[in-house]
């Protein structure tokens, strides 16, 4: 294993007092372990946490700030963040009108922010939460533990911060958060493994001339292993199963994410866009905004995924309200 | 009657099994999880045995109240959650009482129980703890006439519980996306739960 840090068991702090020391203007680090917007909690607005295992970054506290987050939560690396975060988070960011929770879906990430969320009711704070399961390359059926959380939490980020910043009640931004999760659908693929740093070696093996489609954001095995192709080949391969959701039809405009893994250049992720753009323009689906870039990764993974978003008027209007974060920034 | 400090031996002898089967559950676990139950259930379970000293003297349900949130706070993943949630609402269940009978303590596992089946909404067959837990608890409530024959019941009907989802498909937990790869390997979630009940029997019987 070859990485830039100093120990594994460190590794988490070290980079949050690094964001700390980056970033005084938009956020700051509490006890323990949460960063929390620097001026939180705001009065009268809903807060809007999430959080889950570290080794994504920016996801997800590098989308705290104006128009985003109020807070995350990281847990060590790919590991669920436990309660005491969340209630803490919660409970900086309450200005009174409730917190909503944005909530991958992963069994342990489920039950930790289910336990905030009755300590914090408990604690008279009006809660809510949404679970976001966007991965098309897990079957959702009653028999497995249902889709991963992945590239659409990033989307549901940023609208539904600026839903909260514009002064939506809890209602209204857990309502729409929702929304965002029934029209968004993802799938990645890898080229290479991610190490864990506690582990040491890498999560799984891949030859040189391989690749697994479907791959998760914590280096879970996908659909399939087979042997590498061209990219135009491989985006058909992630655009295809997103499309036969029945979610997107001709006439709509959505909004396309081309993701990297972490390892992968962004002149690949740009090759990539534009066959997401040539087909979707043949189905007279209208790319109305996209995002291109590394924004939920799974540590130096190589590789990509690619995110579609059914758009109307109101997750437009959110999508291009002003963000200032870490990770995202614009109309500021 | 059970006092507050026979509890504190019930959970004085858990902690001391699980350390003991710590690689066995993690074996179990790298077969069709990921490879961290017996780590994490150790690290837990240390953390409650250094509770326990400050906590035997007061009523069993602070006792259960404050070992389920140190769980809760200190495993994370799945398991910190479920045996949190099991030993909270245990905790709850008994309340302020420092003696406990055979029924109360029928009541106070049967909403351990149902704690946990909220939190993982896992039920029988889908090859989890819960797989262990149903079977135990219904002896326990059967049993109340006799208490050291029904803690004996419910920690043969844990095994038994564990034992017959080995072969099945999980349904739950990240061992569900391996499917049928899952089949006829022993549920370490079922495993604990299992040394959970042996430990009531063992500790309570001494006492």
């Amino acid at each position: 294993m070859k990485k830039l840090i100093n120990t594994p068991e460190r590794e988490v702090d070290e980079a949050l007092a690094g964001m700390a020391a980056a970033h005084p203007d938009l956020l700051r680090v509490e006890e323990p372990n949460i960063i929390v917007r620097k001026d939180a909690p705001r009065p009268g607005k809903v807060g809007v946490i999430s959080g889950g295992g570290s080794g994504h970054e920016p996801m997800h506290g590098g989308f705290v700030g104006l128009g985003m987050l109020d807070a995350a939560c990281p847990g060590a690396v790919f590991t669920s963040p436990v309660p005491e975060q969340m209630l803490a988070a919660t409970k900086a960011v309450n200005g009174g009108a409730g917190v909503l929770h944005i909530v991958k879906n992963y069994t342990g990430d489920i039950m930790n922010f289910e336990i905030a969320a009755e300590m914090a009711q408990a604690e008279g704070i009006e809660v809510a939460s949404v679970v976001i399961a966007d991965d098309v390359a897990v079957k959702d059926s009653l028999y497995t533990a249902g889709r991963r959380g992945v590239g659409g939490t990033v989307l549901a980020e940023k609208i539904v911060g600026a839903a909260a910043e514009a002064g939506a009640d809890l209602k209204t931004v857990t309502a729409l958060c929702q929304k965002v999760q029934d029209n968004v659908r993802s799938m990645g693929m890898a080229l290479t493994s991610c190490t864990v740093p506690a582990a040491g070696k890498p999560t799984f093996d891949i030859s040189d001339s391989e690749m697994e489609i479907g791959v998760g954001i914590h280096g879970e095995p996908g659909r399939r292993r087979e042997a590498l192709r061209p990219a135009d080949e491989i985006v058909e391969m992630l655009v295809t199963p997103i499309l036969e959701e029945g979610i997107f039809a001709s006439g709509d405009r959505v909004l396309a994410f081309v993701n990297g893994m972490g390892g992968t250049p962004l002149i690949e992720l740009y090759v990539a866009y534009r066959k997401v753009n040539e087909i979707l323009t043949g189905k007279g689906i209208t790319i109305a905004r996209n995002l291109v870039g590394s924004y939920i990764t799974s540590l130096e993974m190589a590789g990509l995924s690619i995110t579609l978003l059914k758009l109307d008027d109101e997750l437009l209007r959110y999508w291009d309200a002003p963000v200032k974060t870490p990770g995202l920034r614009w109309g500021v | 009657m059970i006092s507050t400090g026979d509890f504190s031996r019930f959970l004085e002898t858990f902690a001391a099994r699980i350390h003991a089967a710590k690689e066995e559950l993690t074996q179990l676990d790298s077969a069709i999880g990921d490879a961290d139950h017996g780590i994490n259930m150790d690290r837990g379970m240390t953390a409650i045995s250094e509770l326990l000293p400050g906590l035997q003297d007061g009523d069993a349900g602070t006792l259960f109240k404050q070992t389920g949130m140190k769980l809760i706070s200190t495993v994370g993943g799945a398991s910190g959650p479920l045996y949190g949630t099991f030993f909270l609402r245990l905790g709850t269940s008994f309340g302020t009482a420092t003696e406990i009978g055979p029924t109360e303590l029928a009541a106070g596992f049967r909403a351990g129980l149902e704690g946990v089946i909220a939190r993982g909404k896992a039920g029988l067959d889908d090859k989890t703890m819960v797989d262990a837990m149903v079977p135990a608890v219904e002896a326990l409530e059967a049993g109340i006439g006799d208490l050291p024959a029904a803690l004996d019941a419910a920690a043969v009907a844990a095994a038994a519980g564990r034992d017959r989802v080995t072969p099945l498909v999980a349904r739950k937990g990240r061992a569900s996306y391996l499917g049928e790869r899952s089949a006829d390997h022993q549920d370490p979630g079922a495993t604990s739960t299992t040394i959970l009940f042996e430990s009531l029997r063992d500790a309570l019987r001494a006492g």
